[in-house]
């Protein structure tokens, strides 16, 4: 996936394939001199994610808009929630009447990651006490992307600062131009925008969907939340939907557990075999 | 109001798992299943958010209404790899032509 196809701030944790040639696997440092060129591809490469993460405010804009949401409250969220996905759930919620403790509650599920974020950027940065909390409002898959894909500190606090700042500017600043261009549009549904929402829900799972559990995830996600959907009040469904996450983490646990046990079971000669599939597990893993 | 209330609740809350994760020592979020979680959760969201907001009415049932034709079309653009904002324009087109059409 190239830069500009990089939406919300809440797209999948790869980096830009941009940002990568300049991080060689192995890890070898590069040379005093050839430091400020580098600095000016971290710079250019965190700028071109924030261009592409910011225009994308827009479509959040137009939604909340939509959705029935003053411009206050629009921006007041791209301001201080600032990360999209978890955004654009809470809108959908309560412009279909959800209550907002389980409006705030899906959302809140989806900020969860960042969480993960967090950890591996604190290790790296080595963020100082004082500039903690202001830092972790930044915490977002883009951020984390484009840090993470740094061979140095120096470099990954200047992917984080770039991004951080280019996304939040932008973000908020497409955020008011939809809210204030949506007022302008009169009935969002005319317009077909009511389609916007669950189309960035779309763009943002596609690139998730890689392996056989995330496409089993996905699918027992959409069964729950259809069948739930008639018969509990909004919000909800969504909400008992997230339960197909752990039911396929713990299908899955079961199923290679009894894989490898038989494995066992058959003598030596099989264990390269097991040890060659963990590898493949771990491997896969890492690329998220 | 309650608008407010939950603006407010989700500030804090994504603000807050943000914050713990640069604060919190290392290892302790790092266990294998808790990270698979981490991984499948937006997943299952994301997946009954699109299937929700494009089948289910304001009153709580469901409807095979334009919306699924903009859906589609965005599948599509997704598949061809376009671009993001291609990707909901193509939804937002399909589903304003198909009302249209649909009187």
């Amino acid at each position: 996936m190239n830069a500009s196809a990089i939406p919300a701030p809440d797209e999948a944790p790869e980096a830009p394939p941009s940002a990568n040639p300049a991080a060689p696997a192995t890890g070898v440092t590069s040379p005093p001199e050839t430091a400020p060129p580098d600095d000016r591809k971290v710079v250019r490469d965190s700028l071109g994610v924030g261009v592409a993460v910011g225009l994308s405010g827009f479509a959040f804009g137009v939604t909340a808009s939509g959705a029935g949401l003053s411009v206050a409250q629009t921006c007041a969220l791209s301001l201080l929630v600032f990360t999209g996905a978890s955004q654009f759930a809470l809108v959908g919620a309560l412009a279909a009447g959800g209550n907002p403790l389980t409006a705030a509650a899906g959302a809140f599920f989806l900020g969860v990651r960042n969480a993960f974020y967090g950890l591996r950027l604190g290790q790296l940065l080595r963020v100082p006490w004082r500039v903690r909390p202001l830092a972790a409002h930044w915490i977002i898959d883009e951020t984390a992307a484009v840090a993470l894909a740094q061979d140095n500190r120096r470099a990954a606090r200047l992917g984080f600062t770039v991004t951080g700042a280019a996304v939040y500017l932008l973000w908020n600043l497409t955020t008011l131009l939809g809210a204030l261009g949506a007022g302008a549009l009169g009935d969002p549904r005319a317009w077909g925008l009511d389609a916007a929402g669950p189309a960035v829900f779309l763009a943002l799972l596609g690139p998730m969907l890689r392996t056989s559990a995330e496409r089993a995830t996905a699918v027992l996600a959409v069964l729950l939340a259809m069948a739930l959907l008639p018969v509990l009040p909004a919000g909800l469904p969504v909400l008992l939907a997230a339960l197909a996450a752990p039911t396929v983490l713990l299908l899955d646990g079961l199923r290679s557990r009894s894989k490898e046990a038989r494995r066992g079971g058959r003598g030596t000669r099989r264990t390269g075999d097991g040890r060659r599939t963990g590898e493949e597990r771990r491997t896969g893993e890492g690329e998220r | 109001m309650t608008v407010w209330v939950a603006i407010g609740l989700t500030a804090v809350g994504c603000y807050l798992v943000k914050l713990l994760g640069l604060a919190v020592p290392a290892g302790v979020l790092e266990r294998p299943v808790l990270r698979r979680l981490a991984v499948l959760l937006p997943v299952a969201l994301l997946a009954a958010l699109t299937a929700v907001q494009t089948f289910g009415t304001e009153h709580g049932s469901l409807a095979l209404d334009a919306r699924a034709g903009g859906l589609a079309a965005a599948g599509v653009a997704l598949l061809l790899r376009a671009p993001f904002l291609v990707v909901i324009a193509a939804a937002v087109a399909v589903t304003a032509v198909l009302r249209v059409l649909g009187g």
